[in-house]
């Protein structure tokens, strides 16, 4: 479909990697890149069993590229003084093994990246924090960032005008787990437990849960602060911190968010026609069945939103299958939609 | 070290925030941060009248930097922050990228606010090189990470640390006063207002937890370094941050200013101040642990 800059669009599906056989199952079922990080704290994924070594990604780099999909690591989290090394020396590695381009939001990592690796591609992580052009055109002249990840938090028509007004390529989340708060502005989980995504590539980690039960219910605690409590019987998920229930005003709610994903699937004309250039699954921590599912489900919306945006509709057994992997077992637009906000 | 008072994070009307500042005027701060930082539907002053404001201080002897907002979305709020960082007198706060680029695109010396996310010896050298002339550490870095960062800090950059206030942690397109108003944003009625300190949000077992302001999440416990500042003096900390609270402010101002002038021991102060705004506050993102946490 022509863009509103007027060139022949391509739209790049863009798929979670947390080990070799999601990978896999991302290159099969029609993903064009997948996004991967190292087994450490480098990158916002950083949970037990995830990620990869050196040679497993090596592994994963081969098995994408013979497939002709890209690959993307993730580096963005923001290294301290004293493990700064660490940081490089992934920069160094990614760059060794040819990945197709680091995602980054530390503006120390990044020049380190741009004079150190000029040849190398740069993306602006979500954990980068950039809402406006402005903040665009900040990363793109410090760094020549040469994509951004838009952060959950803007409005369809703040969307549109953003891409207008930069010539750096954007993506948007499509599909997963919904952060309430701008991505790389959130220190809520070090608050609680120590450990956030900007220092520790974690968000309420799983070595501070605590589940209580006993016969009025279950209860799940991070780090002692009860997140929520549920009745004998009621499904119980993971204790995000900000999707928990909590007294505000004598009124027990979710004060923030209430568990569920982001699904566009509804928008997805109206992202592409906006200029869109890729359009991310959220979802290194989740299972290669997952992986398989949503980027089987969202190639086919986007291959028919692509031959046809005029009379694309989201077909029921597609929502129906994203809905079975979504969490809360429910989906929203998130911040695209001015009610939600 | 410097005493600062950091912008004023809530919504009071007119008259409380104008009594504050004249409050502000007559303490012994020495530098004043002005402006609105969390929602840009919050206009109960203009930017003349920030001016004025900037204007009274300046009078009593105060230096006034003007802080923008923090998180931009929308095109009025870029032109609002292009105004502000165009005022051609008060150096401005950088509270995102896209103040950043402002700021060094107009080659205006600036402060890089809190919510620049400056984690690293490199992003300090950065920020130094496009003109700060000080850098405001993150809320959840420690001691420890500052000891390192200062070792390093390029010449001629000033550091300064929140010590006082409820920490802003975090920041939304949803605001979450009027969700619990059941108002959409659209239509908030500025219902934040109505909460002069935040509206807490507790457990279900009624422990407090975390501060809804609107937009922002701050923690539920004000932290207090009080205790610290000699620590701070040590590290070579320039400035120490105090924000804007509704109750009890003058106490705060001397209770740090006391004990930066070596007038009054950390421990004391701590006991008399402790006896006005209460027992309960954090520190542990300082000691490098959760910051809810108080050692």
């Amino acid at each position: 479909m022509v863009g509103e800059k007027g060139n022949m669009q391509k739209v790049e599906l863009v798929c979670p990697a947390g080990s070799l056989p999601a990978l896999k199952a991302a290159v099969d079922n029609g993903a064009d890149a997948v996004y991967m990080g190292f087994r450490d704290a480098t990158n916002a994924r950083n949970f037990p069993g995830l990620n990869f070594d050196e040679g497993g990604a090596a592994k994963g780099i081969r098995y994408a590229h013979e497939h002709g999909v890209k690959v993307l690591l993730a580096l963005n989290t923001f290294p301290q003084p004293e493990n700064w090394e660490q940081w490089t020396r992934a920069v160094d590695l990614a760059a060794t093994l040819g990945v197709d381009a680091i995602i980054m939001a530390d503006p120390g990592l990044l020049r380190y990246a741009a004079t150190t690796h000029p040849e190398l591609r740069l993306h602006l992580s979500v954990q980068g924090s950039a809402t406006s052009y402005e903040a665009i055109n900040f990363y793109q002249r410090q760094f020549c960032i040469q994509r951004v990840v838009l952060p959950r938090v803007l409005s369809f028509s703040q969307v549109t005008r953003l891409i207008a007004n930069t010539d750096v390529e954007v993506e948007v989340f499509g599909f997963g787990s919904l952060c309430v708060m701008v991505e790389g502005r959130c220190a809520l989980s070090s608050y609680v437990t120590g450990e956030s995504p900007n220092t520790c590539g974690a968000c309420s980690p799983a070595k501070a849960v605590r589940w209580e039960e006993d016969s009025s219910g279950r209860r799940s605690r991070l780090n002692g602060v009860l997140i929520d409590s549920y009745k004998p019987g009621e499904s119980a998920g993971y204790p995000v911190l900000c999707k928990g229930r909590f007294e505000v005003n004598g009124r027990v709610d979710y004060a923030i968010e209430e568990p569920t994903s982001l699904s566009l699937l509804d928008r997805l004309p109206d992202l592409l026609k906006a200029g869109v250039v890729a359009v991310k699954v959220e979802g290194r921590q989740r299972s290669p069945a997952y992986v398989k599912q949503v980027t089987r489900v969202l190639r086919q919306a986007l291959d028919a939103c692509l031959a046809d945006p005029e009379n694309y509709t989201p077909r029921p057994d597609w929502v129906a299958q994203l809905d079975r992997v979504a969490e809360g077992s429910t989906h929203t637009l998130g911040a695209l939609d001015r009610a939600w906000q | 070290m410097k005493l600062a008072v950091g912008p004023l994070l809530y919504l009071w009307s007119r008259e409380a925030v104008t009594d504050f500042y004249a409050r502000v005027a007559a303490s012994p701060v020495d530098i004043v941060y002005l402006g609105e930082t969390v929602c840009s539907k919050r206009r109960f002053l203009t930017l003349a009248d920030w001016q004025m404001l900037a204007e009274r201080l300046v009078s009593a002897g105060k230096e006034v930097i003007l802080s923008t907002l923090t998180l931009m979305e929308s095109e009025s709020e870029l032109r609002t922050m292009r105004r502000i960082v165009a005022n051609g007198q008060y150096p401005i706060e950088a509270n995102d990228m896209a103040a950043l680029y402002a700021v060094t695109e107009a080659e205006e010396a600036f402060i890089a606010g809190p919510h620049i996310n400056t984690y690293n010896q490199a992003t300090l050298e950065l920020l130094a090189e496009l003109g700060a002339r000080r850098w405001v550490m993150p809320m959840e870095l420690s001691r420890d990470t500052l000891a390192q960062m200062q070792q390093k800090r390029p010449d001629g950059l000033q550091t300064e640390v929140f010590v006082y206030g409820r920490m802003p942690l975090a920041f939304s397109a949803r605001c979450f006063t009027a969700r619990n108003r059941n108002l959409p944003k659209d239509d908030c009625r500025l219902c934040c207002g109505d909460y002069a300190d935040g509206l807490p949000l507790g457990t279900q077992e009624g422990e407090g937890f975390l501060t809804l302001n609107g937009i922002q999440t701050q923690s539920g416990l004000v932290c207090n370094l009080l205790t610290e500042l000699s620590a701070l003096e040590k590290l070579g900390v320039d400035v120490v941050r105090l924000s804007p609270q509704s109750q009890h402010m003058e106490q705060v101002i001397t209770a740090f200013h006391d004990v930066i002038q070596g007038n009054a021991e950390p421990e004391s102060a701590q006991k008399e101040l402790s006896a006005v705004v209460g027992e309960e506050y954090c520190n542990g993102y300082w000691f490098g642990e959760p910051g809810m946490a108080v050692r």
